[in-house]
């Protein structure tokens, strides 16, 4: 499989951007930080519409800019579909020849993307005679992903695409950009500042803050070792569903740390469910307890100890197959004697368990 | 009241030709307008405030003064024009031509703002997205900017019209005032008041003047409405 090598400087006035970072180019790359840290402009340099001051952008062998090589693609020799946070329509034509306008100029690009089925994907079919200023703010996102689609990219850079749209009216893309994922077979980078939106779509993340790139990886993995700017530690836990336990009311969910008990959900059984569970509902115990009502249990060992504030502290453990976090106050851990190299049980409440349809 | 007499052979003489040249006139100026729009609000070139500057010299010159430019350059004895007069036998001062070419240069700074200001009014990310979409420079210009502006304009082309049906002193100079060839409806105007009794004549022609003035203001007015609902903006 091709990766995305991204290794750039850019200058935009006052904000330097300095990024590096590499990963297989495949599924949804979710490109996660603050407002301010340099995502757009990240966006902008992939598409060649803003120039780095030196480095390497490249999809497998293929470079769209290397400074050393003096190589700089115009942006529309890049075959990056772009969806604004502002979609960006063209007034002056109606949503199909917004839809057609990229496909005509798709350079000789073989048509993967098929029109009649992008349409139908998105939902926008209804709307094909419509001018552009009279959809809602999620019919037009809907209608410039369809267009940047169908302009057969390379890949497609996703800016934002909910935030400009009301509050209510995310659901209306949301579920959208799970089929686009499931269905476009095509890398997607999908910049957001939102955990929840990145933690439906993902399957890897790159942490950016303050314009430099703090880690890049499979989602679980990333966003379960680093903490994320305004929100509570968490584990990520990619698994299956095995089987539904109607009599007692539980899904059993496989995942690398063994298999979770969580609340019946209505996914079907074989399908991809993503578990996340807060730090501070994991507890530890040193011996294996009887008379407990925790469903979820598994061995682990500490690995670091993090000081988070006077009471609390982050106990960051390896279990088979997977870290796990688990927040404790100091008091807890001086008492069980908790250091790195313990071994312990990890006790996780069924109920305690988020799950992000996958 | 006397119901004002029909406007006798002259004026309508003066009148179509009028029409002519600022038809004219806006058909040459229109492309150097665009051109200049582009240049000064979208490229790079280090001679753009050059191309401004130029273009609208004729808005602080006195309009004699571009005609005397304009007969210095293009006359049978200037560079131009005697290259133009030895090579195609061309005579351009004191013609019809004269009056176009005068008239166009003279309406050219207002078509050129009006031009700018709707190519300002452009949403440059439009301008991006569509090079993300496959479309090179040339190509966005034509399929997005262009028929983005093409009310803004419709609507300085309008305003051009209006303005170069109004041009005086350019003409004068330049093109003189010939009755058929170069007499038109300001310059009828112009001689009607030389003439002893003329004023209501004079007044006539005025009134002429000003009618197709204000339905060009009108116009143009009406398409730059156009332009703010093409552009989503209204």
């Amino acid at each position: 499989m091709s990766r995305l090598r991204i290794d750039i400087r850019v200058r935009r006035g006052d904000f330097n951007l300095d990024t590096r970072f590499e990963l297989p180019a495949a599924g949804v790359i979710a490109v996660l930080g603050p407002s301010g840290s340099g995502k757009t402009t990240l966006m902008s340099a992939i598409a060649g519409i803003l120039k780095p001051r030196e480095g390497v952008i490249a999809i497998g062998e293929e470079a769209f800019f290397d400074s050393a090589r003096k190589l700089d693609l115009p942006i529309e020799a890049r075959g990056c579909g772009f969806v604004f946070q502002d979609a960006r329509l063209f007034p002056h034509l109606s949503v199909e020849q917004n839809l057609s306008y990229g496909l005509a100029r798709r350079r000789g690009r073989p048509i993967t993307q098929e029109t009649s089925h992008v349409v139908e994907m998105l939902g926008i079919g209804h709307l094909a005679r419509r001018r552009p200023a009279t959809l809602s703010g999620g019919e037009r996102q809907r209608v410039a992903i369809g267009r940047a689609l169908l302009s057969q990219p390379r890949l497609l850079l996703l800016d934002e695409p909910i935030s400009a749209v009301d509050q209510d009216r995310k659901g209306e893309i949301l579920p959208y950009l799970e089929r686009l994922r499931d269905e476009a077979n095509l890398p997607i980078l999908y910049v957001s500042h939102a955990l929840d939106e990145v933690l439906r779509l993902a399957d890897q993340v790159v942490l950016i803050a303050g314009g430099r790139c703090e880690a890049a990886g499979a989602a679980a993995a990333v966003l379960s070792d680093h903490p994320i700017a305004g929100e509570r530690r968490i584990t990520v836990f990619d698994g299956s569903v095995l089987e539904h336990d109607r009599a007692i009311g539980l899904t059993c969910v496989s995942t690398a740390v063994g298999t979770f008990r969580i609340p019946m959900t209505d996914t079907l059984i074989g399908k991809r469910l993503r578990l996340v569970v807060e730090a501070r509902d994991v507890a530890l115990a040193t011996a294996e307890l009887m008379g407990l009502s925790i469903r979820n249990r598994f061995r682990a060992t500490i690995t670091r100890i993090e000081r988070l504030d006077p009471s609390q502290a982050l106990v960051a453990l390896s279990a088979s197959g997977g870290g796990v976090m688990a927040v404790l106050t100091h008091d807890a851990i001086a008492d069980l004697r908790l250091a790195p190299g313990a071994e312990v049980w990890c006790l996780v409440k069924s109920v305690a368990v988020d799950r992000v349809p996958g | 009241m006397a119901f004002p007499a029909l406007p006798d052979a002259p004026e309508w003489e003066a009148l179509r030709l009028s029409l002519l040249v600022a038809a004219l006139a806006v058909v040459i100026a229109l492309p150097f307008a665009v051109a200049s729009a582009w240049i000064v609000s979208r490229s790079r070139t280090p001679g753009r405030g050059v191309v401004n500057a130029l273009i609208h010299l004729p808005l602080v010159l006195p309009p004699i003064v571009i005609g005397y430019l304009l007969l210095v350059l293009l006359g049978v004895r200037g560079p131009i024009g005697h290259l133009l007069f030895t090579l195609f036998g061309l005579r351009i001062a004191f013609t019809t031509k004269a009056v176009v070419i005068a008239t166009a240069v003279m309406i050219l700074p207002v078509m050129a703002r009006s031009t700018r200001l709707a190519l300002d009014a452009i949403d440059r990310g439009l301008e991006a997205a569509a090079r993300t979409l496959g479309a090179s420079r040339a190509d966005v210009f034509a399929s997005v900017t262009l028929p983005l502006m093409a009310p803004g304009v419709l609507a300085a082309a309008a305003i051009g019209f209006t303005a170069a049906l109004g041009e005086f002193g350019a003409v004068i100079v330049f093109a003189a005032n010939i009755e058929g060839a170069t007499r038109t409806l300001p310059l009828a105007v112009y001689t009607a008041l030389q003439v002893p009794g003329g004023e209501s004549a004079a007044a006539r022609i005025a009134s002429i003047s000003i009618v197709l003035a204000l339905l060009g203001l009108a116009l143009s007015e009406w398409l730059n409405a156009r332009l703010r609902v093409r552009l989503g903006l209204a």
